[in-house]
């Protein structure tokens, strides 16, 4: 037993000789991926706060974070498929999908008799649009975990589904902001605190942040999560049903699509199939730079927000120091490959 | 002859055209340790596989302590106290070592958060699963929140095993443990394997390694195209002799098995 323990230690020993400097600092943001993209979005506000005094100001800064809400919130329906090794093509389709449905219900349904209530109640109608997204990502769970396909095809599929439907069903009308309920606007308002401009969009942003990430690291189901995101044969032989596990996460996506559609509503001020045809890539992006890898199973949500927020500081940044549009948009995508190749590094970890 | 705490007969699993298991029959007692050698393609990992769950047998019957049983999934297969690990370890890498075994029967805390929002007790799992690799003797594994994959292949593999044997478990299934271990680290489990014999365990271990089944091992089951071949013991047959029955270069007739426990 004596020869046993001696053994342990050599082994223990062993281990603490590789810790040099850069593998310590590989082997933190291994453990707190989100901690390289927390610096890079301070490094991102430091470098454009000094050579800009206008970026640091109350109002801009207000303004970026109201910026950051749409693309914010579809991002942590974004991570957690993402944390799945999935990937989700039709996110911005479903909400819009959602915001259509729920716009219309309570605009137009009196007058055809259908659903009467809706129309009357905007409450019940963004109920239906939020429950109507969240089997939308229903059936793409469904499409991905009965039959086996590729996430990819399947939501690049719904994607134009959803979007066709939309189509159909709300020809290509605007709904504008006077004539809705204005209790369907309501998460465009918001209070001062101090000199920034808070909205209850993005206070509902952030509850969802903290409800995910919460369930991600108190509950089973977010244990199960990663450990399916990691290797889905390991964690079906380890006793976790991975097909409901992936579905559950799919259909949890379509729920918080379809709340971010009434904060659209409200943040846009109106309801319109044209919104932003890129909210499915720049979700994508934002869980990218935020540090969640596309292999799955690694990352935290919060680092989603944060990759959103570093979008939205670099093209102001660029914006405010006078950058044309189209090299706002290359110096996204030179930042979404840095983001990737950090992850790859960081996943090196392994002994 | 007492009853076999697991037995099975005719066990007959097919892959389309491929039959992995043609007819076998399997007998494991209380209390030993029994090796399950083979060449590749015999059906040894095909053969466990049914024990644990991951595979249901076409044709044939088992029992678990007297009682014929057919498991659907590992977890009908961990109800009745046979744990498995496999090869590949099913092991979630990126989760820590607590979380690691306790995946997929997580303690949730008690009161309030855990039976409405579904609270884990992790303070608690930690706990355990600190004090249980300490009594196996694998607490090299100095913090209990460090993830997997940032472990040796030898220290993945103490989880996998303390995982399987931390459940009041009878039975533990390795296979091919030390496959991808170094001399040092496949020393390290031959001495685990020992040790859950000795806290009355059963254990299965597939291996290749001859020097290591005759080390640890109380009795030898040969495996040969889908069925057994024979069971000796180290001491009843030579490694080479074991090899000759593995390849087929040596007969040995139904009536001349040793089956029963030493």
């Amino acid at each position: 037993m004596s020869n046993q323990s001696s053994s342990n230690d050599a082994v223990g020993t062993e281990f603490q000789l590789e810790r040099t400097p850069l593998r310590r600092i590989q082997m933190t943001l291994h453990r707190y991926p989100w901690l390289s993209s927390l610096v890079v979005l301070l490094a991102v506000v430091i470098f454009f706060g000094a050579i800009n005094e206008r970026f640091l100001l109350p109002a801009t800064i207000s303004l970026m974070v109201q910026q950051t809400v749409i693309v914010g919130s579809l991002a942590i329906a974004q991570a957690l498929i993402i944390l799945t090794a999935g990937i989700d093509l039709s996110i911005g389709s479903i909400m819009i999908f959602g915001q259509m449905l729920m716009a219309n219900l309570a605009v137009y349904v009196v007058a055809s008799n259908v659903l009467p209530i809706a129309g009357q109640n905007p409450y019940i109608a963004m109920f239906l649009g939020v429950i109507a997204a969240g089997l939308a990502g229903a059936i793409n769970g469904f499409l991905i975990v009965r039959f086996g396909l590729p996430p990819f095809i399947v939501t690049l599929g719904t994607w134009s589904v959803f979007m066709g439907l939309t189509l159909i069903f709300f020809r290509a009308r605007t709904i504008q902001g006077p004539e809705m309920p204005e209790e369907m606007l309501f998460l465009g308002e918001g209070f001062a605190v101090g000199p920034f401009f808070v909205t209850y969009g993005l206070l509902l942003m952030f509850a969802m942040y903290f409800a995910v990430a919460w369930a991600l690291r108190n509950t089973a189901w977010g244990k199960h999560v990663y450990a399916v995101g990691d290797d889905p044969l390991a964690a079906q032989l380890s006793g976790i049903n991975a097909n409901r596990v992936l579905f559950s996460v799919y259909l949890v996506a379509g729920l918080i699509m379809g709340i971010t559609a009434i904060i659209t509503i409200g943040r846009v001020g109106s309801a319109s199939p044209n919104v932003d045809p890129m909210l499915n890539l720049q979700s994508i992006t934002a869980v990218v730079i935020g540090g969640i890898s596309l292999f799955g199973g690694r990352g935290a949500v919060v680092g989603a927000l944060i990759g959103a927020l570093i979008v939205v500081a670099v093209e102001m940044g660029l914006s405010l120091a006078g950058v044309d549009q189209a090299y706002r948009t290359a110096s996204i995508g030179i930042l979404v490959i840095v983001a990737v190749g950090v992850d790859q590094w960081i996943r090196k970890v392994k002994a | 002859m007492s009853e076999p705490i697991v037995k099975a007969r005719g066990l007959v699993k097919r892959f389309g055209s491929v039959t992995a298991l043609n007819g076998a029959d399997f007998d494991l007692f209380k209390g030993e340790v029994l090796a399950v050698i083979g060449d590749n393609g015999a059906g040894k990992s095909s053969l466990i596989k049914v024990f644990a769950g991951a595979h249901t047998p076409d044709e044939g019957q088992m029992w678990v302590n007297g009682e014929e049983v057919s498991f659907g999934s590992t977890q009908e297969a961990r109800a009745h106290g046979i744990e498995t690990v496999f090869q590949t370890l099913a092991v979630a890498p990126a989760l820590d070592i607590a979380s690691n075994l306790f995946l997929g029967r997580e303690v949730r805390k008690k009161g309030f958060m855990g039976t409405v929002f579904r609270q884990l007790d992790k303070k608690g799992m930690r706990r355990q699963a600190a004090e249980f690799l300490e009594s196996l003797g694998i607490s090299t594994l100095q913090d209990i929140t460090q993830a997997v994959e940032t472990l040796s292949g030898g220290q993945r593999q103490a989880v996998s095993v303390a995982r399987a044997a931390a459940f009041g478990s009878q039975v533990i299934i390795l296979d091919e443990p030390t496959a991808a271990l170094g001399v040092r680290e496949s020393a390290k489990v031959l001495d685990l394997i020992k040790d859950l014999k000795a806290r009355g365990l059963t254990v299965v271990l597939i291996s290749h390694n001859m020097p290591q089944v005759y080390e640890v091992a109380d009795r030898i089951h040969v495996q040969r195209l889908g069925k057994r071949a024979a069971v000796v013991t180290p001491k009843s047959a030579s490694m080479n002799d074991s090899v000759g029955i593995m390849t087929g270069a040596i007969d040995i007739p139904d009536t001349d098995q040793q089956l029963s426990p030493l």
